[in-house]
């Protein structure tokens, strides 16, 4: 279920992905077992399902930080590999993953750096950054002096330092209390519009994936697949968006697709099939 | 303030030592004939034990009957030598063990296969292979005490290349996978990432091999009977015992302060290091 198929060419497109740890081993996993999904630019995709299901695991497939099984990814039209090197994405996880003998200027500047940026390009970008995120001040602190929202808000920049068209983001607000939390989701929203930036967005929250998203996925239990689509309206994502019907109606349809996947989880470990892996990953 | 507290305990625990040396001195005078009963483990005449106050006021006698320079000068001006030994033996082993860490990061084959023999390589006595090393280096260019450097280099080089290999692999997959995903080449994720973390684990080493050069030199100034260094100096002394005992204790000091000195010094080097970290440690 594809909602446009307009020319411009797709952000991220998934074709009949599969993804077995250990392949040939007897411990062998099969995380993802043929995956569809063709992302737009400018969309925002987030992935919900039960833990294990592999969101994990496919962000690490369109980032190339893992080999491919079967199947293929493409991130805007080249092969995912193409896509790291070029620094076609950013990536944020659940852990900030700040390097802590860097100032917070330094954190957001990493990236340039290995890019090859001059020193005056870097500063001008990380001070902009961090105007951004909304912690102009705290440039020449060091990650162990923030808070843990705070932390995020620098790793986030980190990622989005650079100006990538595609965001991954792996339970970013994972460990934030809920108001910080509803802080960042209105901050990120923010700067994704901003910058017209892709976002593919793994998280375990309904209200979460129902306020940010133009599309929520949800994934059955393991081995991996899509479940459903549950197509979120347009709207102005305002805080009022939070205690209208229609967020409601959609947060609802989100829980009853999860519902029907978790009933689907097998009370005994039967044995999986293991896929033919002849599809290799070139 | 603190710094003051702590220079009092170390005096305390001295003066302590002291005063149990001279208590059983003076057990065993009292108690015993010349040179206290025969079933205390060790003598306590003057020639065997001398007295502490003894050992201090050897430093400012002269040197030799007939000569102005007084011991402490003449211990001073050996430790330099010894020092510059040890310094020039501390820097090829901490390149060396750096180096090696290095390779086994690099390839997981010299990683198996290297192990055991730098560990091996510590359990040859230094005193039969300083000889070795002091031949060799007279059929090249090598002078005897660039070759007792050596000698020192190899104790400094083990704890370096041991710890510093557990340093470069200390950082957690999610750093070793984002700059991965920056598409960082190795020698970029080895000076941004790896390196830095390393250093919470080099500089317990680079401590560590500090005194072993010390160590290293002296020992290795005896077994080639270079002349200069505090090493010749404590044989010399061994061997003019029996007509003042107090000048091998007060060489022995000496070498022991100099040991201490080396040791600060890398003190000194991993607080200007760890700047920044260290706030939060301490
Ligand atoms: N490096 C790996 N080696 C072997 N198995 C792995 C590896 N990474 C993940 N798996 C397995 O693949 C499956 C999917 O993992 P993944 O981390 O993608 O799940 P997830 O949907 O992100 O779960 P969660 O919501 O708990 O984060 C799990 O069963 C996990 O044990
Ligand atoms: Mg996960």
């Amino acid at each position: 279920m594809e909602s446009t198929t307009d020319a411009t060419e797709p952000a991220v497109a998934i074709r009949g992905v599969v993804k077995v740890f250990g392949a040939g081993t007897d411990e062998a996993l099969t995380a993802i077992d043929g995956i569809d999904l063709t992302i737009a630019p400018g969309e925002f995709v987030s992935l919900i399902g039960p833990s294990g299901c592999g969101k994990s695991t496919l962000l690490r497939l369109i980032a190339d930080l893992l080999p491919l099984t079967g199947g293929e990814i493409s991130v805007f039209g080249k092969s995912a590999e193409a896509g790291r090197v070029d620094q076609d994405y950013g990536m944020a996880f659940q852990s900030a993953g700040l390097f802590d003998w860097r100032t917070v200027a330094a954190n957001i500047e990493l990236p340039l750096e290995l890019m090859g940026w001059s020193k005056a390009d870097r500063r001008a970008r990380s001070a902009e950054m961090l105007e951004l995120v909304k912690l102009p001040e705290f440039g020449d602190r060091y990650p162990w002096q923030l808070s843990g929202g705070m932390q995020q808000r620098v790793a986030i920049a980190r990622a989005l330092a650079f100006r990538p068209r595609l965001l991954l983001m792996d339970e970013p607000f994972g460990a934030l209390d809920e108001m910080t939390r509803e802080h960042m989701q209105n901050e990120l929203l923010a700067i994704v519009a901003d910058l017209d930036t892709t976002v593919v967005f793994v998280t375990h929250s309904i209200p979460e994936a129902a306020f940010l998203s133009d599309r929520v996925v949800v994934l059955s239990p393991r081995p991996g697949r899509i479940h459903s689509i549950v197509d979120v309206p347009m709207q102005a994502r305002t805080a009022e968006l939070r205690e209208h019907s229609e967020f409601f109606k959609t947060a609802t349809e989100i829980r009853e697709a999860l519902r029907a996947v978790e009933a689907t989880i097998p009370s005994a470990g039967a044995p999986e099939p293991s896929p033919s892996t002849g599809e290799a990953a070139e | 303030m603190r710094r003051l507290s702590r220079l009092l305990a170390i005096a305390a625990v001295g003066l302590a030592l002291a005063a149990v040396w001279e208590g059983y001195k003076l057990i065993g005078q009292s108690i015993g004939p010349e040179g206290g009963p025969s079933w205390l483990p060790v003598a306590t005449d003057d020639l065997t034990m001398p007295h502490t106050w003894d050992i201090l006021a050897a430093f400012v006698e002269p040197v030799q009957r007939g000569r102005s320079e007084t011991l402490a000068v003449f211990l001073l001006r050996s430790a330099w030598f010894t020092l510059r030994e040890a310094a020039l033996g501390f820097a090829i082993g901490a390149i060396v063990g750096l180096g090696l860490a290095l390779i086994m990061l690099r390839s997981r084959f010299l990683d198996r296969g290297l192990v055991p023999w730098i560990n091996i390589s510590q359990t040859v006595p230094l005193i039969a292979l300083a000889p070795i090393v002091v031949t060799w280096g007279r059929t090249t260019f090598l002078s005897d005490t660039q070759a007792v450097s050596l000698i020192a280099a190899y104790l400094t080089f083990f704890p370096v290349a041991v710890n510093g290999l557990a340093g470069l692999k200390s950082p957690d997959p999610a750093s070793v996978e984002l700059m991965r995903s920056y598409a960082a080449s190795w020698w970029q994720t080895v000076i941004k990432l790896r390196l830095p973390a390393a250093r919470a684990y080099l500089f317990p080493a680079f401590k560590l091999a500090a005194t072993l050069s010390v160590v290293g030199a002296i020992v290795g100034e005896i077994s080639a009977g270079v002349r200069g260094g505090l090493g010749r100096v404590i044989l010399d002394f061994a061997g003019r015992y029996t007509t003042g005992p107090e000048k091998l204790y007060a060489a022995v000091v000496a070498a022991g302060l100099l040991g201490l000195f080396v040791f600060w010094l890398a003190n000194l080097a991993e607080r200007r290091a760890m700047r920044g970290r260290a706030v939060e440690l301490s």
